[in-house]
Formats: structure tokens, C-alpha cells, sequence
């Protein structure tokens, strides 16, 4: 392949590249990344009440980005010397060590023994890499389970790694929760010893978590088959709006006996999304085995970016750090999830008002940032081309966008994809849809009054 | 994968045990029964790690050693351990003041201390990066009325640092040119083949340090530039060569060029100290531009680590120059696709950094001054040191090669023997391939430096 590409190529002289062959003639553009595409195609739309239920970042009841009190205050404090590199090291290794207490537990004795191996790393993402960097080495045979379904790029990781992914069931597309039975199912029949990827709160995108009992059995079951639990916990402290009552599911791991590995990520519950703050624990027997390990991740993370940046690292391990700043930041994670919470209510209320025949109670049911609305692709669709209302195609609605300005807006639209005439939701193709409807539906003046029709207020 | 599958219901004497159990020889089965979880747990850890309970009591990564030390690391810890009062630490990779001092560019304390005034939010980046600290970069490097970015036909994409930067490209050349060999110079940074082992690609050397002149192998690296494969991808370090500080001179530059054409190779440049060499942003970047304006397709990685000071925040850039805008469209989002599951999109502090001291005319002025005084810094001292070597030796030994290396670094010509003697009997810490880091030296110590290096040289062989 190389060789015929070469034959094309003469020798080139100082002419103009037009005259040249190109060595990229063979790339093709890459496909969008779903949930980014839909950001795009958010800003992309002149409407002025158009509505962004795609990409997982909080936002206020404003519709507005948040930058955190307790992020200022952090930022406040610290100085220029940490853009030196001598003091990167010592912040580094105090931002691990608190955010392994926050995960593990402030007096768990996997801190105390040291009993971990810790590195930064980039966010949940840049985690999650690490850990299947560091799996591929070490089990270069191994699978990895994820649930059924799963944040889409859980699976470009672990494919970019060249370790093949398996899914277990989870989300029951009937009843809007979880496959319990299938997922015990599932658990059983893996080969022992398989690695598992587990959303420990406030599952993406389906919004719908095991009990704790229902946990328990799990844990269970993971021991009598010696499954490796790798949790990606991107939500502490969003699901419930306590960080300690988020963690339940790792520490009923921890109580089980279980040598876990976890992804935390502060984008969402810090606020730190553009920083890049995450870290990535793996547990071990020993204080020996987790300097091994722990010297291993960073020589896995040195040839592919060498370091986080040091200014997330500063300002999440001073709010983890320092008592009153961290009370702050405790205070704001209950505001947010609070929020998020009434959102789903209003919506949920919203929806049952206009009489829908559906059943929503998922709304309020599930948990976290994510609502698995149960739309289809086609709903999706209609909403996008419509309504001006974007979510990933598979229907999941980020509650971060939902304000109370918006709710009913979003609540007559939905309602109005669902119950439109079963001839016109056969039909994906739109302009067929516009024919067979009110030409009202084509411009952008006409989805205007819509809006004001549907009493949208702003 | 060993197991026991047990579960605390059944757990008895007659259980079976794993494999795993029977090698460490001790049994604990008093704690089969114990209520309290958490003790178990610590339990195993005293008797030995076998216990019939808890399947997944031993480590699956037992197996797992350390990772061999780093070695320029290793030079730093040794240097803190040492309690001489005149050691000097010459195998640091950062700018230090006369004084000996990590050093935060002015410019970078103002960029920061307006960021803070500012207050922009804290949202995810494009995947490709800031936008504006993209065309400031591509800017930079290329000069903002170079062809290639008028006419769009740069892919330019935020990395982290040279290091992300290097390994997104790997990873393009993976992809893309499975097979496809990276020429590295002999010696190196250490980084570079571990980078393009991490993304299976493979790699060799050309010559290019020539220990007897301490000066540059050019006819060897032209002669396995020649030698590699059709459509190689040769890497060049821009400016200030690291380790050896020993660069091409413009005519080199012309007839490597020349070669790499010739063979149809791809130019791969790693740019970690633009302005940082010769104290000027555009005569760092002149190689690069050489080979741009010859309308080669050149992949360029930046760094910002050395020449803003901004090691700890990680901001660089890869850039693809390519035939067109449409090559250089499509190569981008293949760059995003490898950027997503690595790290989803690049940190924000960074970026909004570099874009506002750039963009900033102001502070682009101060900036290339502080430039130019670290620069010149380097190049008083390098004087110094000759002038110190060439009037203490009395050899008659040349020892203007110190002169004609630039940047941070300078090979010596030491050997590891001399460079133990350096370190044992002089307290002076360098790496073991003779590499020095001038940043870290200042003229008052120069003296001193070459009664080290005259004694090393001469004594120990």
C-alpha cells in the first residue's frame, strides 16, 4: 500500500503544491462525534429560542455556563509559583490523596495503609484512557463489559487501546429503569475474572442506578467471580446533591473486599469542565504494590502528554483541602443537583398536565444530569428540525439545560412529537411530514408564534 | 485467571482453593466466618494474602514491578540528596535565573492576573482546542502571512504540550501510514522513542552527533536519511537540538530538505524551543518555514513549556501543513478523532494564556523581551564557560564547540566515566551521555564548572 502510494509521487521541485500529490489524499473526514455534532448543530441554529439538551454541562436556571464560588475562592488563593515545576509534584500528590478520600472515604483504610495507586489525569476521559492503557499491558487478553448502553466514547477508549468491548444489559427500554435480572444474568455468565466498567450514580445516559441492596448483590456476585469492578464516577455529589451518599456504591465494594479501580472526574461536580481535573485510583495490597503500579501509570501517561495541567490540579485540591472552601463547594453541589431534580419534577408535572398518554414517571425516577426520555430517533429528529430542542439521538436529554423559562416550551414540544398522527410519525422523511401538515411547521417567523402559542415565556 | 468461587454462605474446610492460595502456603480459615467485612480485609494482609473467603482478596496486578526510574529524574533526586555545598545541578530541563531560580515570565504572571480579572467560564474546549490559541500558534510558527494559512491548508489542532502534540501525530501516522518507519537522531530526548513505542510506531535512528568533532555527523544523517525507506517520516528538531544543543547550519538545513524531497520522506518537526535559542521567534522558526516555503507537507509539533515558562499548564500544538485546505479539513477531524478517547478536548488555562500574551501586542512585545533576555542569558553564560575552559586548559583542546551549540542544552563530549567523575568527585549532576543543562548553570559558577570538566576530561578516561 505504501509502495503504490510513493509510485504516484515524483520528484517534487520547488513548484506550487498544486502540481504535487498529497500524502493525506487517503484520509477521509472523520464522523462527528454524536454528542458534540449536536452542540454544533445547537449553534449552529439561528432560532431564538432554541434549546440545547445535548452536551452533559450544568447550567444555571438562566441557561447560563456556572463558574463555581468555591472555584474563586480556590483561584484566589493560589499563587503564580504554581507554574513552576518543582511545586507541581506536592500539589499533584496532595490533589490524589484528596480525592481519594472523597471517594474511598476521609478515614477509609485503603488511605491510611496508602493502599493505592493514584495518578492526576485528564478528566473521567483522560482517566478511563489511563486505566485501559494500563489493562491492555497487563491482561493484553482481556475484554471489557459495559453496560447496555453507555457514554458513547467509552467505547472509542477502549477501542483505541485494541482491547475488544463486550456489553452486559442494564437499561429496561419498557419500564424506562433497570434490567436487574438480565444484568445479574449477564454478570454471571462473563468469563471469571472479566473486567466490568460500573456507573457507581447518575448512569449516562440512562439516568437509572442500582439500588443498594441491589448493589450488594452485585458486589456479591462480582466476588464469587472475581470480576474487576473499574468504576467511572463522573457525578459524585450530582446524583443525590450528597457526595458521601454518591459514593454508597464503591463503598459497598470496599466493605466486600473488592481491589477496585475508579475514574473521577471534577468537570461536572466542580465546574471544571475545560481544565481537564480527574484522577485515576486503582487499589492494591500494599503500600509496595502501589508505587509499582503507580510508576506504571505515569510512565503510561508520560508518552502521551506527560502531565495534567497544574492549574485544575491547584484549584480541586485546594477545595478538597481546605474546610471552608470545601463547605462552599458542598453547599453548591446541593444547589445543583437540587436544581436538576426540580427541573425533572416541573417537566414531568409539564408533561402530565397536557394530558399525555405516556407514561413519564421515568422523568423523575431516574438520576443525575441524564434523562433517557424514551424519545425515538424519529422524535429526536422532529424536535431538532421543528422545535429547535437538541439531544443525542438516543433520545437522552441533558436536565442541565431544562430551566424554568424553558420547561414548558420543551414540554409542549415533546408532547407534540409523541402524539402527533401515528401516519405522520411513520413518516422519518420530514418533507413528506411537512406536506402531510401545517405549513406552519416551515419557517422560522411561523415556529415563532409556536413558541408563543405554546405560552413559552422569556 | 485464578479464583475461588466461594461465597460466605458455603465457605467451609472442604472448600476448594485456588491455585494462587496453595502457593503462599498459609491459610487463614478462622476468617471465613467473621461478621465484620472491613476486618477481613486487613486480616488477609497480615497472615499472608490468601483467604477462602474473598475471591478477589489477591491483587490481579501482583505481578506488576516497578518501572525502571527515569534517568533525568533520577539525576534531580540525586542532586537534592547531596548536602555539598557546591553542587550544581546541570541536568535540570527548566529555565533558572542567575540566581539559580525557577524563573515565571512577567508576561505570564499579567496574562494570568487578567484571565483571573476576567473570569470566563470554565466550559469544555472544541476538541481541537481554544480557536484563538490555535491561530496564534499556526501563526507563530508558520508567520501569520504564510500562504499555508491563507489558503487554510493547516491542520492545527491544541495539544498538550510537545509531548500530546508528538503523540497525537503518532497516532495520525499509525493510522494512517501503518508501517510507515519515524527516523529519530542519534542521540535524542529520551521521550521520543517512548512516545512512538506507546503508539506502535516504528522507529530508527540517523546519525547525527559526531563525538570525535563534538559537532554534528552530517554526512552520516544525510547518508541514512537516504538510506530509509521511501516515505519515512523524518524527525527534526527545529531549533537547539536536544541533548546535544548541536543544530544544522542553513546550508545543512538546505541539502536535508533537498534529501527528504528527494526520497519523498515527510519532514516531522518538534519545535520545543522557538524564540528560546537564538532569543528570536523568527530565526527559530526558519527551518521550519524553509521547508513550508518549499511546498513540502510538514508535520510540526509546538511546544509553549520552555519559551512562556509554561511547563506545569501543558499548551502546545500539532500542526499538519498540507496541499490543501480540503487535506488539511479532513486530516483535523482525524486529529479530533484520536483526541477524544485520549482526553475528550484539551485544557482551557493554558491556551487562554498563550492566545492572550500573542494576541496581545503588548505583551507580545514583553514577552519576546524576556525571551531575549533568557536566551541571552544562556549565551553570556556559554561564553563564559568557554573563556573559563579555553584559559584554564592548557591542552591546547578546542573547545569552541561550546559556542556554536545553542539552547538549553550542550553535549561536552564527557563520557560516562567522566561523568561520573564529574558527579563523584565534583559534585556536579548531569546526565550520563555528557548532556549539561546551561539553564541551570550561572556565571559565577562557571568557573568552577570548567576546572570539572578540564579534570574529567584529562583524568579519567
Amino acid at each position: 500500500m505504501i509502495i503504490s502510494r510513493f509510485l504516484r509521487r515524483g520528484i517534487s521541485t520547488a513548484s506550487t503544491c498544486a502540481t504535487r500529490r498529497s500524502w493525506w489524499d487517503h484520509v477521509t473526514p472523520a464522523p462527528k462525534d454524536p454528542i458534540i455534532a449536536v452542540t454544533e448543530a445547537f449553534l449552529a441554529d439561528p432560532f431564538p429560542y432554541k434549546i440545547n439538551l445535548g452536551v452533559g454541562a450544568y447550567r444555571d436556571d438562566e441557561g447560563k455556563p456556572v463558574v463555581l464560588q468555591c472555584v474563586r475562592e480556590a483561584e484566589g488563593k493560589i499563587a503564580a509559583s504554581n507554574f513552576l515545576e518543582s511545586t507541581s509534584t506536592a500539589v499533584s500528590s496532595k490533589f490524589v490523596e484528596e480525592s481519594a478520600k472523597l471517594i474511598y472515604g476521609q478515614d477509609s483504610n485503603v488511605i491510611k495503609e496508602r493502599r493505592f495507586a493514584g495518578i492526576p489525569a485528564l478528566s473521567g476521559t483522560g482517566a478511563c484512557r489511563l486505566f485501559a492503557e494500563f489493562q491492555k499491558r497487563f491482561y493484553p487478553e482481556s475484554r471489557i463489559y459495559l453496560p447496555d448502553p453507555t457514554w458513547s466514547n467509552h467505547r472509542n477508549i477502549w477501542r483505541d487501546v485494541h482491547v475488544p468491548d463486550r456489553t452486559f444489559r442494564y437499561y429496561h427500554p419498557d419500564s424506562k429503569s433497570l434490567n436487574f435480572v438480565a444484568l445479574m444474568d449477564d454478570i454471571k455468565n462473563a468469563p471469571d475474572g472479566s473486567f466490568f466498567l460500573l456507573h457507581p450514580c447518575a448512569h449516562n445516559p440512562t439516568g437509572v442506578d442500582p439500588t443498594n441492596e441491589q448493589w450488594r448483590e452485585i458486589s456479591s456476585l462480582f466476588k464469587a467471580k472475581n470480576h474487576f469492578p473499574f468504576f467511572d464516577v463522573a457525578y459524585q455529589g450530582f446524583a443525590s446533591g450528597d457526595v458521601e451518599r454518591d459514593a454508597r456504591a464503591i463503598r459497598i465494594f470496599l466493605e466486600d473486599g473488592h481491589s477496585i479501580g475508579c475514574a473521577q472526574s471534577f468537570a461536572k461536580n466542580m465546574g471544571l469542565y475545560g481544565h481537564r481535573v480527574g484522577c485515576l485510583s486503582v487499589l492494591c495490597n500494599d503500600k509496595i504494590q502501589a508505587m509499582a503500579i503507580k510508576g506504571q501509570l505515569q510512565q503510561i501517561s508520560n508518552t502521551m502528554y506527560g502531565s495534567p495541567p497544574i492549574h485544575g490540579i491547584s484549584l480541586a485540591s485546594k477545595i478538597l483541602s481546605d474546610p471552608d472552601i470545601k463547605a462552599i463547594w458542598l453547599k453548591e453541589v446541593k444547589v445543583m443537583a437540587t436544581r436538576i431534580h426540580r427541573m425533572r419534577a416541573i417537566l414531568r408535572e409539564a408533561l402530565e398536565r397536557l394530558g399525555s398518554p405516556l407514561n413519564w414517571q421515568h422523568i423523575t425516577n431516574q438520576v443525575g444530569m441524564f434523562c433517557f426520555s424514551g424519545l425515538n430517533r424519529a422524535e429526536v429528529y422532529l424536535l431538532a428540525k421543528e422545535f429547535h430542542i437538541y439531544m443525542t439521538p438516543d433520545g437522552r436529554i441533558s436536565m442541565a439545560g431544562v430551566t424554568t423559562k424553558n420547561v414548558d416550551y420543551l414540554a409542549n414540544s415533546i408532547h407534540e412529537v409523541t402524539t402527533c398522527d401515528q401516519d405522520a410519525k411513520i413518516l422519518h422523511n420530514t418533507d413528506a411530514y411537512r406536506i402531510n401538515t401545517d405549513i406552519r411547521f416551515t419557517s422560522l417567523g411561523a415556529s415563532k408564534s409556536r413558541a408563543r402559542g405554546m405560552n413559552l415565556s422569556l | 485467571m485464578a479464583s475461588s468461587v466461594l461465597s460466605l454462605a458455603s465457605a467451609g474446610p472442604s472448600a476448594s482453593l485456588s491455585s494462587n492460595g496453595i502457593e503462599k502456603g498459609k491459610l487463614n480459615l478462622g476468617n471465613c466466618f467473621k461478621k465484620e467485612k472491613t476486618n477481613l480485609f486487613l486480616k488477609t494482609k497480615s497472615v499472608g494474602r490468601i483467604s477462602m473467603v474473598v475471591a478477589s482478596d489477591v491483587s490481579r496486578f501482583e505481578g506488576i514491578t516497578m518501572a525502571p526510574p527515569d534517568p533525568i529524574l533520577g539525576v534531580s533526586e540525586a542532586f537534592k540528596a547531596d548536602n555539598h555545598e557546591l553542587k550544581l545541578n546541570l541536568g535540570v530541563g527548566a529555565y533558572r535565573t542567575e540566581e539559580l531560580q525557577p524563573y515565571v515570565l512577567d508576561v505570564v504572571k499579567k496574562a494570568d492576573k487578567l484571565l483571573l480579572e476576567k473570569g470566563e467560564n470554565r466550559e469544555y474546549l472544541p476538541i481541537e482546542g481554544l480557536a484563538a490559541f490555535n491561530k496564534v500558534t499556526a501563526e507563530l510558527l508558520f508567520g501569520a502571512d504564510n500562504p499555508v494559512i491563507k489558503q487554510q491548508r493547516v491542520a492545527t489542532v491544541q495539544g498538550l504540550s510537545g509531548t500530546g502534540s508528538l503523540r497525537l501525530a503518532a497516532a495520525l501516522i499509525e493510522r494512517y501510514f501503518p508501517g510507515a518507519k519515524v527516523l529519530i537522531s542519534s542521540p535524542t530526548w529520551g521521550n521520543h522513542k517512548n512516545i512512538f513505542n506507546d503508539a506502535r510506531v516504528p522507529w530508527s535512528e540517523y546519525r547525527y552527533y559526531d563525538p570525535k568533532t563534538v559537532g554534528l555527523d552530517f554526512e552520516g544523517m544525510i547518508a541514512d536519511i537516504k538510506e530509509a525507506p521511501e516515505g519515512s517520516f523524518i524527525l527534526l528538531h527545529g531549533c537547539a537540538h536536544n541533548p546535544t544543543g548541536i543544530d544544522p547550519t542553513p546550508e545543512q538545513w538546505e541539502t536535508i530538505a533537498d534529501v527528504i524531497q528527494e526520497k519523498n520522506h515527510i519532514p516531522f518537526f518538534d519545535i520545543a524551543y522557538q524564540g528560546f535559542a537564538s532569543g528570536s521567534l523568527d530565526t527559530d522558526a526558519a527551518s521550519v518555514r524553509m521547508f513550508v516555503a518549499r511546498g513540502m507537507e510538514v508535520i510540526a509539533a509546538q511546544s509553549y513549556s520552555k519559551n512562556l515558562g509554561l511547563y506545569a499548564e501543558r499548551i502546545g500544538a500539532i500542526n499538519v501543513v498540507c496541499s490543501s485546505s480540503d487535506d488539511a479539513a479532513r486530516v483535523k477531524s482525524q486529529l479530533k478523532r484520536i483526541a477524544r478517547p485520549m482526553y475528550s478536548n484539551p485544557p482551557v488555562h493554558g491556551a487562554r494564556i498563550v492566545a492572550s500574551v500573542v494576541g496581545d501586542a503588548a505583551l507580545f512585545k514583553e514577552w519576546n523581551a524576556e525571551m531575549e533576555m533568557m536566551a541571552g542569558r544562556i549565551m553570556n553564560v556559554r561564553q563564559k564557560l568557554f573563556d573559563s575552559l579555553s584559559s584554564k586548559d592548557k591542552s591546547g583542546k578546542d573547545w569552541s564547540f561550546v559556542l556554536r551549540q545553542i539552547g538549553m542544552f550542550s553535549f561536552t563530549g564527557l563520557n560516562k566515566a567522566q561523568c561520573d567523575n564529574m558527579t563523584n568527585k565534583w559534585h556536579v549532576y548531569m546526565t550520563k551521555d555528557g548532556r549539561i543543562s546551561l539553564a541551570g548553570l550561572s556565571l559565577a559558577k562557571c568557573e568552577y564548572l570548567a576546572d570539572a570538566i578540564i579534570d574529567s576530561y584529562h583524568n579519567v578516561s
